[in-house]
Protein backbone atom coordinates (compact mmCIF):
# COMPACT_ATOMS: atom_id res chain seq x y z
CA UNK A 1 0.00 0.00 0.00
CA UNK A 2 3.02 2.13 1.04
CA UNK A 3 4.57 1.41 -1.98
CA UNK A 4 1.46 2.24 -4.20
CA UNK A 5 0.99 5.65 -2.99
CA UNK A 6 4.73 6.56 -2.92
CA UNK A 7 5.06 7.14 0.73
CA UNK A 8 1.62 8.62 2.02
CA UNK A 9 1.83 7.13 4.90
CA UNK A 10 4.72 8.28 5.84
CA UNK A 11 4.08 11.98 5.26
CA UNK A 12 0.72 11.52 7.22
CA UNK A 13 2.50 10.42 10.19
CA UNK A 14 5.09 13.45 10.25
CA UNK A 15 2.38 15.95 9.27
CA UNK A 16 0.38 14.54 12.13
CA UNK A 17 3.15 15.99 14.73
CA UNK A 18 1.81 19.45 16.35
CA UNK A 19 4.42 21.72 17.47
CA UNK A 20 4.66 24.51 19.60
CA UNK A 21 5.55 27.86 18.06
CA UNK A 22 6.34 31.04 18.69
CA UNK A 23 6.57 34.18 17.07
CA UNK A 24 8.14 37.29 19.16
CA UNK A 25 7.44 40.71 17.21
CA UNK A 26 9.56 43.09 18.81
CA UNK A 27 9.75 46.07 15.62
CA UNK A 28 8.18 48.57 14.51
CA UNK A 29 5.84 48.06 11.37
CA UNK A 30 7.54 50.25 8.40
CA UNK A 31 11.10 51.36 9.60
CA UNK A 32 12.36 48.01 8.69
CA UNK A 33 10.51 44.85 6.95
CA UNK A 34 10.89 42.43 9.79
CA UNK A 35 7.00 43.04 10.94
CA UNK A 36 5.95 42.27 7.30
CA UNK A 37 8.03 39.30 7.09
CA UNK A 38 7.46 37.75 10.36
CA UNK A 39 2.92 38.01 9.19
CA UNK A 40 4.21 35.77 5.99
CA UNK A 41 5.85 33.38 7.85
CA UNK A 42 3.39 33.05 10.80
CA UNK A 43 0.70 32.12 8.03
CA UNK A 44 3.24 29.33 6.32
CA UNK A 45 3.05 27.98 9.61
CA UNK A 46 -1.23 28.27 9.87
CA UNK A 47 -1.16 26.33 6.55
CA UNK A 48 0.77 23.16 8.38
CA UNK A 49 -1.70 22.88 11.37
CA UNK A 50 0.70 24.17 13.60
CA UNK A 51 0.10 25.56 17.40
CA UNK A 52 0.65 29.36 16.70
CA UNK A 53 0.94 32.39 19.23
CA UNK A 54 2.27 35.45 18.23
CA UNK A 55 3.70 37.84 21.12
CA UNK A 56 4.55 41.58 20.87
CA UNK A 57 7.16 43.35 22.64
CA UNK A 58 8.77 46.66 22.91
CA UNK A 59 8.27 48.69 19.43
CA UNK A 60 6.45 45.55 18.02
CA UNK A 61 3.39 46.77 19.84
CA UNK A 62 3.26 49.36 17.20
CA UNK A 63 2.72 46.60 14.63
CA UNK A 64 -1.16 46.34 16.31
CA UNK A 65 -2.11 50.38 16.48
CA UNK A 66 -5.39 50.82 14.83
CA UNK A 67 -5.89 53.41 11.89
CA UNK A 68 -2.50 53.00 10.14
CA UNK A 69 -3.20 54.96 6.86
CA UNK A 70 -0.12 54.56 4.84
CA UNK A 71 -1.06 55.81 1.27
CA UNK A 72 1.01 59.15 2.06
CA UNK A 73 4.07 57.15 2.62
CA UNK A 74 3.36 54.92 -0.36
CA UNK A 75 3.74 51.15 0.90
CA UNK A 76 1.23 49.14 1.94
CA UNK A 77 -0.93 49.06 5.16
CA UNK A 78 -0.89 45.18 6.50
CA UNK A 79 -2.30 45.84 10.01
CA UNK A 80 -5.78 44.83 8.20
CA UNK A 81 -3.92 41.38 8.19
CA UNK A 82 -3.87 40.85 12.09
CA UNK A 83 -7.68 40.89 11.98
CA UNK A 84 -7.52 38.23 9.40
CA UNK A 85 -5.54 36.16 11.37
CA UNK A 86 -8.32 34.52 13.37
CA UNK A 87 -9.67 32.96 9.80
CA UNK A 88 -6.47 30.71 9.88
CA UNK A 89 -6.86 29.64 13.30
CA UNK A 90 -4.44 31.88 14.80
CA UNK A 91 -6.08 33.34 17.66
CA UNK A 92 -3.38 33.75 20.45
CA UNK A 93 -1.78 37.16 20.17
CA UNK A 94 -0.45 38.24 23.18
CA UNK A 95 1.03 42.07 24.15
CA UNK A 96 3.21 42.76 26.97
CA UNK A 97 2.13 45.31 29.42
CA UNK A 98 4.68 47.24 30.13
CA UNK A 99 5.64 47.89 26.19
CA UNK A 100 2.35 49.18 25.54
CA UNK A 101 2.13 51.71 28.90
CA UNK A 102 5.73 52.89 28.48
CA UNK A 103 4.52 54.35 24.74
CA UNK A 104 1.21 56.01 26.40
CA UNK A 105 -0.82 52.96 24.07
CA UNK A 106 -3.73 50.96 25.87
CA UNK A 107 -5.29 48.06 24.38
CA UNK A 108 -8.12 50.48 23.07
CA UNK A 109 -5.68 51.80 20.48
CA UNK A 110 -5.11 48.46 18.98
CA UNK A 111 -6.75 46.63 16.05
CA UNK A 112 -7.58 43.09 17.54
CA UNK A 113 -8.34 41.60 20.42
CA UNK A 114 -5.35 40.34 22.12
CA UNK A 115 -4.41 38.92 25.84
CA UNK A 116 -2.28 41.26 28.00
CA UNK A 117 0.60 39.51 30.23
CA UNK A 118 3.33 40.83 32.10
CA UNK A 119 7.29 40.22 31.22
CA UNK A 120 6.97 37.14 33.78
CA UNK A 121 4.16 35.48 32.39
CA UNK A 122 5.45 36.54 28.71
CA UNK A 123 8.97 34.75 29.95
CA UNK A 124 6.55 31.78 30.84
CA UNK A 125 5.07 31.55 28.08
CA UNK A 126 8.41 31.28 25.74
CA UNK A 127 9.54 28.77 28.34
CA UNK A 128 6.63 26.33 27.20
CA UNK A 129 7.16 26.51 23.40
CA UNK A 130 8.82 23.77 20.92
CA UNK A 131 9.82 26.67 18.34
CA UNK A 132 10.52 30.07 18.86
CA UNK A 133 11.57 32.63 16.12
CA UNK A 134 12.46 36.36 16.24
CA UNK A 135 11.27 39.20 13.91
CA UNK B 1 21.57 73.29 11.93
CA UNK B 2 18.52 70.90 11.16
CA UNK B 3 18.90 67.83 12.59
CA UNK B 4 16.93 64.83 11.18
CA UNK B 5 16.48 61.53 13.51
CA UNK B 6 14.30 58.58 11.96
CA UNK B 7 14.83 55.88 14.56
CA UNK B 8 12.50 54.75 17.49
CA UNK B 9 13.46 56.37 20.57
CA UNK B 10 13.33 53.35 22.63
CA UNK B 11 15.05 51.19 20.25
CA UNK B 12 17.73 53.35 19.36
CA UNK B 13 19.71 56.17 21.55
CA UNK B 14 19.44 58.55 18.48
CA UNK B 15 16.82 60.98 19.82
CA UNK B 16 18.58 61.23 22.84
CA UNK B 17 21.95 61.83 21.44
CA UNK B 18 20.33 64.46 18.91
CA UNK B 19 18.58 66.40 22.24
CA UNK B 20 22.12 66.05 23.88
CA UNK B 21 23.62 67.90 20.59
CA UNK B 22 21.06 70.37 19.26
CA UNK B 23 22.24 73.77 20.23
CA UNK B 24 19.23 76.71 21.09
CA UNK B 25 17.19 77.91 18.26
CA UNK B 26 18.50 74.82 16.02
CA UNK B 27 16.12 72.57 14.41
CA UNK B 28 14.96 68.59 14.66
CA UNK B 29 13.09 66.93 12.42
CA UNK B 30 11.50 64.09 13.08
CA UNK B 31 10.68 61.26 10.42
CA UNK B 32 10.38 57.43 9.78
CA UNK B 33 10.66 55.61 13.38
CA UNK B 34 11.69 58.98 14.41
CA UNK B 35 7.75 59.88 14.68
CA UNK B 36 7.30 57.84 17.77
CA UNK B 37 9.34 60.20 19.92
CA UNK B 38 6.78 63.17 18.91
CA UNK B 39 4.45 61.67 20.76
CA UNK B 40 2.22 62.37 24.08
CA UNK B 41 2.12 59.80 27.23
CA UNK B 42 5.38 58.04 26.87
CA UNK B 43 8.35 57.32 28.55
CA UNK B 44 10.11 60.16 26.40
CA UNK B 45 7.53 62.77 26.05
CA UNK B 46 9.41 64.83 29.06
CA UNK B 47 12.63 64.70 27.89
CA UNK B 48 11.67 66.16 24.11
CA UNK B 49 9.11 68.65 25.94
CA UNK B 50 12.24 69.95 27.97
CA UNK B 51 13.59 70.35 25.02
CA UNK B 52 10.75 72.24 23.06
CA UNK B 53 11.86 75.12 24.97
CA UNK B 54 15.23 75.68 23.47
CA UNK B 55 15.17 74.05 20.11
CA UNK B 56 11.63 73.87 17.34
CA UNK B 57 10.82 69.96 16.79
CA UNK B 58 9.11 69.04 13.76
CA UNK B 59 7.72 65.60 12.76
CA UNK B 60 6.69 64.38 9.11
CA UNK B 61 2.90 64.13 8.99
CA UNK B 62 2.20 61.52 6.66
CA UNK B 63 4.88 59.17 8.45
CA UNK B 64 2.82 59.58 11.61
CA UNK B 65 -0.28 59.16 9.61
CA UNK B 66 1.26 55.95 8.53
CA UNK B 67 1.34 54.43 11.91
CA UNK B 68 -1.75 55.03 13.07
CA UNK B 69 -0.54 58.48 15.56
CA UNK B 70 -2.57 61.02 14.05
CA UNK B 71 -4.20 62.45 17.51
CA UNK B 72 -0.78 61.84 19.50
CA UNK B 73 1.36 64.47 18.44
CA UNK B 74 2.92 66.45 21.54
CA UNK B 75 1.05 69.83 21.75
CA UNK B 76 3.95 72.25 20.13
CA UNK B 77 5.15 69.86 17.84
CA UNK B 78 5.13 71.12 14.24
CA UNK B 79 3.70 68.94 11.58
CA UNK B 80 4.98 69.03 7.77
CA UNK B 81 4.72 67.41 4.71
CA UNK B 82 7.48 66.08 2.28
CA UNK B 83 7.17 70.16 1.15
CA UNK B 84 7.79 70.87 4.22
CA UNK B 85 11.08 68.56 4.84
CA UNK B 86 12.23 70.34 2.05
CA UNK B 87 11.73 73.39 2.98
CA UNK B 88 13.63 72.73 6.62
CA UNK B 89 16.52 71.69 4.58
CA UNK B 90 16.90 74.44 2.23
CA UNK B 91 16.28 77.16 5.08
CA UNK B 92 19.22 75.39 7.11
CA UNK B 93 22.76 75.50 6.25
CA UNK B 94 23.51 72.29 6.97
CA UNK B 95 22.14 69.01 8.32
CA UNK B 96 22.54 66.17 10.30
CA UNK B 97 21.11 62.98 10.33
CA UNK B 98 21.24 61.22 13.19
CA UNK B 99 20.89 57.17 11.96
Amino acid sequence: MSETTGGVEMDEEVSGVVKKFLYVNRKAPYGTIYALESLEVVLIAAAFDQDVSLVFLDDGVYQLVKGQHTKPIDVKNFSPTYRALEGYDIEKLYVEKESLEARGLTEADLIVPVTLLSATEMAELMEDQDVVMSF
Amino acid sequence: MLHTVNKSPFERDSLERCLQYARKGSAILLIEDGVYGALKGTVVTDKVKKAMKNVTIYALYPDIEARGMQDKAIDGIKLVDYGGFVDLVTEHRNVQSWL
